[in-house]
């Protein structure tokens, strides 16, 4: 069964999250993908501000398609999060709370979820289309020269997500995997 | 002599830019027949129910229209070309090019390639297209529009391996490859190899293989068992749709191998996502 959640979250709010639980997130969450992300970390190193505050916030590895006359967003979907693992410690560290993505981490970056009592959730990928009529809202808030990859500010409404790394370190890739091959493998062995 | 065929420039430029929207809006029949088995065999809840929403997400794009993933990708295009055609107006490449503008632009699609690898702006309409170009008999001209999504380009490999190292060698290679991609490449993957040939032609072989989306078995029983056997090892890892345990791991390993030199064993893996995404139209 899945837990409604709403972003920005409270800590107390992700406390409660295991690994493999399912969630339904509405609120607001901040796309960034590679290019802002060395922003971001650039502008971190140098001490300046970043141009939206991100502290408190939910960061989503996503670059939309264009959204077309009529709609409120185009296509949407997390991307490979393993290569954000160099930005993530910094800005976990920084304040941001909750990220989602695809795809297992390096164990830099998992430990930095559980340092910073941060969660790290998953949407499946390639599931844009179903994942569009989730996403009320789309604007372009911050680099806007990256196009795509430009930071912009969505509302959600409902969007399903599955708990990848929980603030306590469990791991549902690991945990998922080993539960179906000791459950359910063993008829095609 | 054989009289020529005129095709115009304009003419290819159209037919690639409906094929850019067509291939990224629509799954193709085969891939969804793949996934609709994959979804029904599927033993593990969770990962059924991944594939049911993966299996709604393809019918989702193709009513709305709109794309099935947000990474509409960069566009790799086939281009089969009669030597009885003569182009008119601009050149193939200006045409291909000047087709994936259109198509990206005017179909809503996402631009994702940048002009050099390290100083990273965006060319704004997804080009240029990556083009190859076979002369064929005849005066018809094919255009496959395959655009690749680099989620699971960044989990392909190639490895220059020796005559020792054998079927071996090839299979140990290949299933290393899976389990390095693991949840990255958004299984169910889909796989195509390349065996033989050179260096470059390698990679090339792997591309032609997951881009013709071959029906039916192989037609060399030989490799045709290879890819059985591979995708059975495959499906035994347990990393599952989308890397969260299951026994749909890949829905398909398509071989193509060429001639190679006396000292080589050249291999290429081309990982593709569950939206291997191809169409094609002859003029």
């Amino acid at each position: 069964m899945a837990v409604s959640l709403l972003s920005p979250f409270t800590p107390q709010a992700l406390w409660a999250l295991r690994a493999g639980d399912q969630v339904l997130l509405s609120g607001v969450v901040y796309t960034a993908r590679d290019a802002a992300h060395a922003r971001f970390c650039d502008a971190l190193g140098k001490g300046e501000p970043l141009p939206v505050d991100l502290r408190g916030q939910t960061i989503f590895y996503a670059g939309p398609t264009p959204t077309p006359p009529g709609r409120s967003s185009g296509s949407i979907g997390p991307t490979t999060s393993v290569r954000m693992d160099p930005y993530t410690p910094q800005l976990l560290r920084y304040g941001v709370r909750a990220v989602i993505g695809k795809g297992d981490r390096g164990s830099a970056a998992r430990d930095a979820f559980t340092a910073n009592g941060a969660v790290y959730f998953v949407a499946i990928g390639g599931c844009a289309a179903y994942m569009a009529s989730c996403v009320k809202s789309v604007e372009v808030v911050a680099y806007d020269d990256l196009g795509t990859e430009s930071v912009k500010r969505l509302t959600v409404e409902n969007m399903p997500l599955i708990v990848a790394i929980d603030t306590l370190g469990h791991n549902a890739y690991v945990d998922g995997q080993a539960r179906y091959l000791r459950d359910f493998a063993t008829d095609i062995r | 002599m054989e009289t020529l065929r005129t095709i115009t420039s304009d003419e290819i430029a159209e037919c690639v830019a409906r094929l850019c929207v067509r291939a990224c809006n629509e799954l193709p029949a085969a891939v969804y027949a793949l996934l609709c088995a994959a979804r029904d065999a599927e033993p593990y809840p969770p990962a059924r129910e991944t594939l049911a929403l993966i299996c709604e997400n393809v019918c989702t794009a193709a009513a709305q229209p709109m794309p099935i993933c947000q990474d509409t990708g960069m566009t790799v295009v086939f281009a089969e070309v009669g030597q009885n055609v003569h182009i008119t107006g601009d050149t193939l490449e200006n045409a291909v090019n000047a087709g994936v503008t259109r198509g990206y632009t005017e179909g809503y699609l996402r631009k994702s390639v940048v002009a050099d690898p390290f100083r990273r702006s965006n060319t704004g309409d997804n080009t240029p297209a990556v083009l190859h170009v076979r002369l064929t008999a005849g005066d018809r001209l094919k255009l496959t529009v395959c655009p690749k999504g680099f989620g699971s380009e960044n989990m392909s490999r190639l490895a220059m391996l020796t005559p020792a190292d054998g079927l071996e060698g090839v299979k140990a290679f290949v299933l290393e490859t899976v389990r390095l991609a693991g949840a990255n490449p958004c299984p169910p993957m889909m796989l195509g190899v390349g065996i033989g040939g050179t260096f470059e032609q390698v990679a090339l072989l792997a591309k032609e293989a997951l881009a013709e989306l071959r029906e039916g078995p192989h037609p060399d029983p030989f490799y045709d068992r290879l890819e059985k056997e591979l995708l059975a090892q495959i499906n035994r890892m347990g990393i599952g749709p989308q890397g969260f345990g299951g026994l749909t791991t890949a829905l398909s390993v398509r071989i193509k191998a060429a001639p190679t030199h006396i000292a080589g064993l050249p291999v290429a893996v081309n990982m593709g996502c569950h939206v291997t995404r191809r169409a094609s139209e002859t003029l």
